[in-house]
């Protein structure tokens, strides 16, 4: 059924005109990998599923939702490109989420006029949370040479086992109403706020990549490190802050999370490392480090939270749907493997 | 320059009784080595001689075990490589600092980027990269990222990067490596330009001919001791070998028979892959054939190819008169093929491992030492493993050693035995002697003569032209993924090899 909609126009056009279409998705893939084209299939294939998919109301729904992933991509793309990874950025959500939740519901009772002093402040206390898990990342990786697997694995479990303690697992309720109503519900002229957040830091992502001397230097210590060592950049600044940055993308996230739910939780951003890589190798981010651009990584985590909501409306089970993201992300990397070699071949 | 400045110039560069120990190798012992301003000054030496360590202290890549630096008379202490810059000092490293997925403006200004407020200026580092290069006569695009440029396009960069720099001391370790005659014109003209305008230029270098035209001064190492400073206008070549080696050159290469007629082992016809582009050579029994080429020529990625490493898109590989095109590595290896390849950190040796267990690894599958259901016999293994090491002249108190602990010659013995596990109807040795001693050197050489007189076919693929000069009988010059000449017997010589270097093999001969 797919199919009957695009046939006739195949069967009408000639040969030779066939292979100048195979010819163009031969250069598209080529030049820009194999997003669009997941997109291409996700959009359609749902569309024709439910008439809703495609509704405005669904696809602002779809926008709002993937906030938090396209937050938490930008900072995995950021240490993929310097050539690591970062496993703890769901440890940042969560202890994120329970130290700001702790932090405000402490300083509402303490002062309880103040409420957005309270909320700012615990915001705040998140981020410093987060920021030491990412910077102690970036020691471990920058200072001491530790893998970056193996680095943000532990911290990963050490977050986790921080923000159980601290919580003994019960979520922490009792939040200032205002918090959930503006960060996790409201709207500025229309847009949901979360949307206006991510909007702010992918300008600000894109800027730092394309037009900071610290961009160009985590292109380059991901493109080649001792090239870069060699050309005098301080390559372990430059990992050191990646990292940091990451965490903070994540943490941002994380607040905006613990908004949307109106508590500390320790189990939020638990899939949240497995998802926002699979965003950036399926936009391109290439795992060798050097590779990768801010606009495909949005797209790319749209791409997956998208992909999600069709087959919540298609009601495929959470299951299943986990069996077909990790394929997805497998099939991409052998298609960019596959792309690669006609890159090299065309040569 | 100045009419009015004292005579005696300051040398811009004076180090002093550096040595530099790496764990307990000691790669410089010793070493004084004194630069002036409008002075272009050869390191020479062989590989491994100590040139690359006493310019990578100099370039503030490494820091000296003892000893002194002193620049413009200033004892100073260089952390890094940003570091010397700020004094000057400037380095077109042999091992590219280019970062292939920038293009060439990023890699041109990086560590050093203009700015604009908080943001990159683009606009200036490509206006600025442009003039540099139409300055330095080089034609680049500047946008173009440079993994997309050729190696050639990669070392204008390099240069240019340096050259970008304003350096006072400018450093270029191999730099015609991989130019065209005509690049290497521009190149030396822009030598003599900043010759001329005071800065001090430190030439790494092994071509000895190049020496009468740019260079004053030569200062020859060996072994990492400075043997000796002689002006470049009154040495001979041969004296400069002779200070280099030690000995002299025919102690080194030794004479190796040629069975008269043996016959064709591996056969290549019209053979495509990438960066090669239709070869035909025959490899006989009883035969030295040397490969020469530059770098990128394509010299190597034949062979890798006919192993199976790189796909084959069009031709033949016959193998003792059967057909093995696009078989797989393995099958070619049980066909009787040795390879050793070019970069034996990473392709050749397991480094964590003995060198002993890797020579035993080239052991199993024997019959003598495992059986059928592949259960190894530990003793038989390690017997023949220590049998092979003494002929090729390992001591055996390295045996127990993780190879990564051995000195270059003697991990290229490890490979060498290796070769010896089985018996091998072709050996292929692409590039055999890098970054080996002259003494490793002539007692591999005596290996390969051993080979060869033994009725074997070999294959030596080298970048140094002496070496496979000396070797081959029968020589083979590859450029731009053809065979630009195919030379035997008396017509090898190096005028002759080096004038096929840069030929335009796509025209039809």
């Amino acid at each position: 059924m797919t199919v009957s909609q695009g046939s006739p126009v195949l069967t009408e056009t000639e040969a030779p005109k066939r292979n100048l279409v195979l010819a163009a998705i031969r250069g598209l893939f080529l030049r820009i990998g194999v997003l669009p084209f997941f997109l291409a299939a996700t959009l359609v294939v749902f569309a024709l599923v439910s008439a809703q998919f495609l509704s405005i109301q669904n696809l602002t729904n779809v926008a709002r939702q993937s906030v938090y992933l396209v937050l938490v991509s930008l900072g995995q793309m950021l240490v993929l490109i310097t050539g690591g990874f970062d496993l703890s950025v769901g440890t940042a959500i969560a202890l994120t989420s329970v130290v700001s939740a702790l932090t405000m519901v402490a300083l509402v009772a303490a002062m309880p006029d103040l409420v957005w002093v309270a909320i700012l402040l615990g915001a705040f206390a998140g981020f410093g949370a987060a920021l030491l898990v990412g910077c102690l990342n970036g020691l471990g990786i920058a200072q001491f040479g530790v893998s970056p697997f193996i680095m943000t694995l532990g911290l990963q479990s050490i977050g986790a086992g921080i923000a159980l303690f601290l919580t003994g697992g019960v979520p922490v309720s009792g939040l200032p109403f205002d918090f959930g109503n503006f960060f996790g519900f409201g709207r500025v002229l229309g847009v949901p706020v979360p949307v206006l957040f991510a909007i702010v830091a992918i300008i600000v992502m894109w800027l730092i990549m394309n037009r900071t001397i610290f961009g160009a230097h985590v292109y380059a210590v991901g493109g080649n490190v001792k090239a870069a060592n060699l050309s005098g950049v301080n390559t372990r600044k430059v990992l050191f802050f990646s990292y940091a940055l990451c965490a903070l993308l994540a943490s941002l996230a994380g607040v905006l999370m613990t908004a949307r739910v109106e508590s500390g939780e320790t189990n939020l951003g638990g899939t949240i490392a497995l998802e926002s890589i699979a965003a950036c190798v399926i936009a391109g981010v290439s795992l060798r480090g050097g590779i990768g651009r801010v606009e495909n990584v949005v797209l790319g985590a749209f791409f997956i939270v998208l992909l999600q909501n069709g087959m919540n409306i298609a009601q495929i089970g959470s299951y299943l749907q986990m069996v077909l993201l990790g394929s997805l992300l497998v099939l991409a990397v052998i298609l960019d493997q596959v792309r690669y070699r006609m890159l090299v071949g065309s040569r | 320059m100045d009419a009015l400045m004292p005579p005696p110039m300051p040398p811009l560069v004076e180090m002093t009784g550096i040595t530099k120990t790496f764990l307990s190798v000691k790669a410089l012992s010793n070493v004084d080595f004194r630069l002036l301003p409008g002075e272009v000054h050869v390191l020479f030496g062989e590989n491994g001689a100590g040139k690359s360590t006493l310019i990578s202290i100099l370039s503030g890549v490494y820091k000296q075990t003892s000893g002194s630096l002193r620049i413009d008379g200033q004892e100073v202490e260089l952390q890094s490589v940003h570091d010397a810059a700020k004094f000057g000092i400037g380095t077109v490293f042999q091992e590219f600092s280019l970062v292939p997925t920038l293009r060439v403006y990023e890699n041109v200004y990086l560590g050093r980027e203009p700015r604009r407020g908080l943001f990159l200026d683009r606009r200036a580092m490509i206006a600025g990269a442009q003039n540099l290069f139409n300055e330095l006569d080089f034609e680049i695009d500047v946008r173009r990222p440079v993994s997309a440029l050729s190696r050639a396009e990669q070392q204008m960069v390099e240069i240019a990067k340096a050259f970008l720099a304003k350096a006072r001391v400018l450093i270029l370790d191999e730099p015609t490596a991989s130019l065209t005659e005509k690049e290497t014109r521009k190149l030396f003209g822009f030598i003599a330009r900043a010759r001329a305008e005071g800065v001090g230029i430190i030439y790494i270098s092994h071509r000895i001919q190049e020496f009468a035209e740019i260079a004053d001064q030569i200062s020859v190492l060996r072994d990492g001791r400075m043997i000796g400073t002689v002006s470049a206008k009154e040495t001979s070549e041969h004296a400069l070998v002779e200070l280099m080696t030690g000995r002299a050159i025919d102690q080194i290469y030794p004479e190796i028979a040629r069975s008269p007629d043996g016959e064709t082992v591996l056969s290549l016809t019209n053979i495509v892959s990438a960066g090669v582009h239709g070869v035909s050579v025959d490899v006989r029994a009883g035969e030295v054939l040397g490969v020469a080429g530059l770098v990128g020529s394509g010299k190597s990625r034949l062979w890798r190819s006919v192993l199976g490493l790189q796909p084959i898109r069009a031709g033949r590989v016959m193998l003792k008169g059967r057909d093995v095109t696009g078989k797989v590595t393995r099958e070619l290896l049980r066909g009787g093929v040795f390879y050793l390849p070019p970069d034996r950190k990473t392709e050749g040796l397991q480094l964590a491992a003995t060198a002993r267990d890797n020579i035993a690894l080239s052991l199993l599958g024997r019959d003598d030492v495992s059986n059928r259901i592949g259960f190894i016999s530990p003793r038989r293994s390690r017997e023949l493993a220590d049998g092979i090491a003494a002929r090729v002249d390992i001591s055996p108190s390295y045996l127990n050693r993780s190879v990564s602990k051995l000195s270059g010659g003697n991990q290229q013995k490890v490979l060498f035995g290796k070769g010896f596990a089985k018996e091998h109807d072709i050996y292929i040795f692409d590039e055999p002697t890098v970054g080996v001693d002259m003494g490793t050197r002539s007692a591999l050489y005596r290996l390969i003569k051993e080979i060869a007189e033994a009725g074997k076919a070999v294959v030596v693929v080298s970048s140094d032209l002496t070496e496979v000069m000396h070797l081959a009988h029968r020589l083979v010059v590859f450029s731009k993924g053809r065979v630009a000449a195919e030379l035997a017997g008396a017509a090898i010589s190096e005028e002759n090899v080096l004038k096929h270097f840069f030929a335009d093999t796509r025209v039809p001969a």
